[in-house]
């Protein structure tokens, strides 16, 4: 199966296939010249030194960066829970009969959609102490990102529930169930299953976002990564190593979320097979 | 309300380079996208393993971290860019991951019979593509574009956390002077909110051109 028929090709012939092992030997050219051209450059600079690199070997410098990613963890998984408890509150709400619930819970969602998550940084930590409000450091960071992600969470939870079919609350409501308990028995449960996966990749996002307490001076992943950067002056070197521990901890995630995805479709296509 | 009054100037400086960060990141995004869609959807295996590397990288690397590495770290390999264009073609490399991952799930789409239809009847390639993949690619994705495009409004804000005086930066920056963060902060947001509901209003229409097609 190396190339097989899409919307766009069908099966290769002979000339195709020629082709393509053209375009195959063209590509990886390109992507050994790009490689080459990025280690001239920084050997060039006098970058690639192996006492440059060395530190990165090391088990204290090691300690720093994980305890740095601790952080991040850590305020990623607060925010996370915040925002997701926020958001399901938020999500209910636009779902609601009641106009009093509805609007504030619509007016939240698309007002927050449209403001940088930087924008409500500099509100915590430069607007709220003029008022009296200096939260520490860790909630510095937490609180805009629980503000700016409840958001996104309400959107996925609203589509959850809107995807579970009406039969299933009409028949909790049919057996004598109170819109309450329908909602919390029948509904969610099965809601909830449904938009794990997209949980999973908001949560990269949010991940992600922690980046900020760069700004906020939360000593996270990249916040640490300065401080050493400006501490032993190997500036590209760290950040191409949290740049790498960044993406190791997101792909996990993002694979993590593909897998719960391919898993719900097989059951969803065993459901429709037996009928 | 007289702060931003004071300060207008500063402040509009700011919106017109947000702006400025604005078009031309997603502009550049948006050919790079198309390039990383092509890449992704090419039969060739080694052009698809470069697409796929290139969107698994960028989606999930910070924003910030990139900024980072380019203001910071690339001056010392001796690549050096005003701040500016720095940022610029910073954000268009990231959201051209995102770019690229929509137009795919757009072709992608596009039942399988409709190409096969296409050949079938004698259509070339670019026949097929621009009479029959493409305006029913672009129908699927003008709303997942719209909400890139709004999402990359937001993310220019970043350029501000690396020197860049955006509206973001700017605000921040009459803050400090005037210490009346409400008016401010909320002139700001509301400046940011009014791009994304003109970006909004812009995909609806877009969309219901293009839905009377079917």
């Amino acid at each position: 199966m190396s190339a097989p028929s899409t919307v766009l090709f069908d099966e290769p012939g002979p000339r195709a296939r020629r082709r393509m092992r053209i375009a195959t030997v063209l590509g990886a050219l390109a992507t050994v010249a790009l490689a080459v051209l990025a280690v001239r450059q920084f050997a060039a600079n006098g970058q690639l030194d192996a006492a440059r690199w060395q530190p990165y070997a090391t088990w204290p410098m090691w300690r720093y960066l994980l305890n740095g990613l601790g952080s991040t963890a850590l305020a990623a998984v607060v925010s996370a829970a915040l925002a997701m408890a926020f958001g399901l509150v938020l999500g209910l709400g636009r779902l609601s009969p009641r106009r009093w619930a509805r609007g504030p819970a619509v007016g939240y969602v698309e007002v927050v959609r449209t403001v940088p998550a930087l924008l409500l940084v500099y509100v915590v930590l430069f607007a709220l102490p003029r008022y009296g409000l200096d939260l520490p450091l860790f909630w510095k960071l937490v609180v805009p990102l629980s503000v700016s992600h409840a958001a996104s969470f309400a959107e996925i939870f609203r589509a959850g529930i809107l995807s579970v079919e009406r039969g299933q609350s009409e028949a909790g409501l049919a057996v004598g169930l109170t819109p309450g308990r329908t909602m919390r028995l029948i509904v969610l449960p099965q809601a909830a299953r449904r938009v794990l996966p997209s949980i999973v990749s908001q949560s990269v996002g949010l991940l992600k976002d922690t980046s900020l307490g760069f700004v906020v001076s939360y000593t996270e992943l990249l916040y640490s990564a300065k401080v050493l950067a400006n501490y032993n002056g190997l500036l590209i070197q760290t950040y191409i190593v949290v740049a790498l521990v960044y993406l190791v901890v997101n792909m996990s995630l993002s694979k993590l979320a593909r897998t719960l995805e391919a898993r719900q479709r097989a059951v969803l296509r065993r459901r429709i097979a037996r009928g | 309300m007289s702060v931003i009054l004071d300060h207008l100037p500063e402040l509009w400086q700011g919106l017109v380079v947000t702006l400025q960060l604005t078009a031309a990141s997603f502009l550049g995004a948006a050919v790079l996208g198309v390039v990383v869609t092509a890449l992704r959807v090419s039969p060739v295996r080694v052009l698809r393993a470069i697409g796929t590397a290139y969107v698994e990288t960028f989606q999930n690397l910070p924003l910030l971290v990139l900024l980072v590495l380019a203001v910071f770290g690339l001056p010392e390999i001796g690549i050096q860019a005003d701040l500016l264009v720095t940022a610029i073609v910073v954000i268009a490399v990231y959201e051209a991951a995102y770019i690229g991952e929509a137009l795919r799930s757009g072709v992608n789409a596009v039942s399988k019979g409709q190409g096969e239809a296409a050949r079938a009847i004698g259509l070339t390639f670019t026949q097929s593509l621009r009479h029959v993949i493409l305006p029913q690619a672009l129908r699927t994705v003008v709303q997942p574009l719209g909400n890139i495009f709004i999402a990359l409004t937001m993310n220019t804000a970043l350029a501000g956390a690396v020197g860049v005086i955006d509206l973001t930066a700017a605000a921040n920056r009459v803050n400090l002077v005037e210490a009346q963060p409400i008016p401010i902060f909320v002139g700001a947001g509301l400046a940011y909110a009014l791009l994304a509901a003109c970006a909004g209003f812009v995909t609806g229409r877009l969309e219901k051109r293009l839905v009377v097609l079917r």
